[in-house]
């Protein structure tokens, strides 16, 4: 006899959760009243503005005009070049992945055109997935271009012709023309949803059998901690499911969200985090002795990830350590594959550092529950 | 072979030794019963029987297997009755039995699961949940779960707390059905009437185990003297009894008063100055219960979780 796996065991479990999930009905209306709720309350109540925003800049001439004109955007506060793209594709990618918020592209003939006085133009492509991220810097933008060049021509020609050459400033919202807040804020509530719901409820999975004292008899059977762990587990997964059709068609429906990019990348991202949320729901089980202590820690848990994910602010207006301690959220991971598919149309090459992420969640969590299990009552 | 074989069992909780060297052996087909009072560590000794709790010193085997190195192979053997009722409230008789089956691997669930509800007498309520079942019938659908698998060994704790007298009786019953059958039982309980039920008895007190045998046995083996008293005013004749040296328990049963000692020579003598004093009290000598025992061992024993 197999003492590690044995499917029907695991099925004994599976069947024994449904059936009780299906009698709870205060938690299976909660399962399907919450997400809804949620995603109104939220998608549109929320809205807001943040700095120093990483950039790339496509530039290949290094005249003085290009270089005030960086420098000029540099000053504003809204802009941080830190990096340096050799091509529009490269630039592209960077924003799909979501490194940069603003690609600069200033053309090799643009410090000739300047000097002939030929209608100079700068391109500036601004990721809209968070629309109100990249407004401020964009409403700044036409002036002080303009400005720096005037400086500049000022500097190299002593007497300024002025009227000579308007600047052409060239701006592209990108994935979000319209600015529409929504767009950031509901594939954002999909994790949150997730999170909020399936994290909760498999946090209480053990300590409520240790309540109600059903423990005592699960241990006094052959199962082994394997099997207790995925039995409880695995229907949570589904539930997790049901909640991503809800809210993605709620997003079509309500709030017409353009989808970019592959639904089944989508959906396997999905399937990782849900994996990685109900795992942590069961660790947290198997730390808290009562009901109310899993509860307390799951809510201890989320503040943080709701705040410091990019969910409720723009990741990138939060200080260095916030952005660090921001990385230990699932969440914050998740937030940027959705946004990154669904609006950016973002390929796995792009999202697949940040699945990787959310794999190495699942492997953490299931470890450290298996290893916090107790087989006894000790 | 012994079913349970077990020596030196200590349990500790924090500084609280709950277990304290507890030896005990059951043989094949045997039902013996456990007593001692509330927080004796019955539970804890069945809990380490059936290897939910690891002691923290002793050696030992149940049905031949090592009680620290193979707990698993001994969850698969015996079937464990917990004392609070454990299965499934919103889980309905015949999906809670599905459950057990399924976890024990037994095959088809649906027969044996049909055949445990006959055998028991569930069929007619399988479709209704556990939690609205009466203490009588939670107690009926946990001892048919735990015997589901055939277990060798039952471990029952406290089976009938709680359980009208009749059911009561065809429990008992029921468990010498079983017993006849090849089947060791170790039962813990708190009614006289239980464990004269049983082949052997371990009397547990305060960790300690502090008489084990027949029922006639522990009685004879305790060595106390049991005096009946009759006549009138007896409830005069209680105060003056208690607290004179020799005199252990005083215990109105009826018309009559039941007085019991340990030592014979200053009970004889305690009585015959309150005969003195109280006319028309006749003593005569009785016969020593193990509930007098019992309350003897309680009254003796100093309670170190304090």
């Amino acid at each position: 006899m197999n003492s590690v796996f044995s499917f029907a065991r695991l099925g004994a479990l599976l069947i024994k959760e449904f059936i009780q999930m299906r009698r709870d009905r205060i938690t299976f209306a909660m399962m399907l009243g919450v997400p809804l709720l949620q995603l109104v309350l939220f998608g549109y109540a929320i809205n807001n503005d943040p700095k120093s925003l990483p950039a790339a800049l496509v530039a290949t001439s290094n005249d003085p005009y290009t270089r005030a004109i960086v420098a000029a955007l540099q000053t504003t506060g809204y802009y941080r070049f830190d990096h340096v793209a050799q091509s529009a594709e490269e630039a592209e990618f960077l924003m799909a992945r979501g490194d940069v918020a603003f690609v600069v592209t200033i053309p090799a003939d643009f410090g000739r055109r300047v000097e002939r006085g030929d209608n100079p133009q700068i391109l500036i492509e601004a990721d809209a997935t968070d629309p109100a991220a990249a407004s401020g810097a964009i409403s700044t933008l036409s002036k002080v271009a303009s400005q720096a060049l005037l400086r500049a021509q000022g500097m190299q020609e002593a007497a300024a012709e002025n009227a000579r050459g308007q600047l052409d400033v060239v701006v592209h919202q990108r994935y979000n023309p319209e600015g529409v807040s929504q767009y950031n804020i509901v594939p954002g509530l999909l994790g949150v949803i997730l999170q909020m719901t399936l994290v909760m409820m498999t946090s209480i999975a053990l300590t409520r059998e240790t309540e109600r004292g059903t423990m005592e008899n699960l241990l006094a059977m052959p199962s082994s901690p394997f099997e207790i762990m995925l039995g409880k587990v695995l229907p949570y997964l589904v539930v997790g499911g049901v909640q991503v059709v809800v809210v993605l068609s709620a997003s079509k429906l309500l709030f017409a969200i353009p989808f970019a990019g592959s639904i089944s990348l989508l959906l396997s991202a999905v399937l990782v985090f849900v994996l990685a949320l109900v795992l942590l729901g069961y660790t947290i089980s198997t730390i808290a002795r009562t009901q109310m202590q899993a509860l307390q820690l799951t809510f201890f848990f989320f503040l943080p990830s709701i705040l410091l994910s990019g969910f409720m602010f723009p990741y990138r207006g939060m200080p260095g350590w916030a952005q660090t301690f921001g990385e230990i959220f699932p969440l914050t991971h998740f937030l940027r594959i959705t946004r990154a598919v669904m609006l950016k149309g973002a390929e796995l090459p792009a999202v697949a550092g940040e699945i990787a992420w959310l794999v190495a969640f699942v492997g953490l969590f299931a470890g450290v529950a298996l290893v916090r299990f107790r087989r006894t009552l000790d | 072979m012994n079913a349970i074989d077990v020596h030196g069992l200590v349990k500790r909780f924090g500084d609280k030794t709950v277990v304290d060297h507890v030896t005990m052996t059951v043989a094949e087909g045997e039902i013996v019963g456990f007593l001692g009072p509330n927080g004796s560590g019955k539970t804890t000794t069945i809990r380490i029987m059936c290897g939910l709790l690891t002691p923290d010193e002793g050696e030992g085997t149940v049905l031949g297997f090592n009680i620290h190195t193979e707990s698993l192979r001994i969850k698969r053997e015996v079937g464990y009755m917990t004392q609070k009722f454990s299965f499934y409230e919103d889980l309905t008789i015949s999906e809670n039995l599905e459950f057990v089956a399924r976890l024990y691997r037994l095959k088809p669930v649906e027969e044996h699961v049909a055949k445990t509800l006959e055998e028991l007498g569930l069929t007619t309520r399988r479709n209704q949940l556990a939690g609205t079942l009466s203490g009588g019938w939670k107690q009926r659908l946990a001892l048919a779960a735990c015997i589901m698998h055939k277990p060798k060994l039952l471990l029952l704790d406290e089976p009938t707390a709680g359980v009208d007298p009749k059911a009561r009786r065809e429990f008992w019953d029921e468990i010498h059905r079983l017993a006849s059958g090849g089947l060791t039982v170790l039962v813990s309980t708190h009614y006289m009437d239980e464990a004269e039920r049983c082949h052997r008895i371990g009397y547990i007190s305060y960790g300690k185990m502090l008489a084990t045998g027949t029922v006639d046995e522990v009685v004879k083996n305790a060595g106390l003297t049991t005096f009946v008293l009759q006549g009138p005013r007896l409830d005069q004749v209680a105060d003056a009894l208690k607290g004179r040296p020799g005199v252990d328990q005083v215990a109105p049963f009826g018309a009559t008063l039941h007085v019991v000692g340990s030592d014979k020579a200053k009970l004889e003598k305690a009585l015959a100055d309150v005969e003195k004093q109280h006319k028309g009290v006749t003593v005569k000598p009785g016969e020593t219960s193990l509930e007098d025992v019992f309350i003897q061992f309680m009254s003796g024993s100093k309670d170190n979780m304090a």
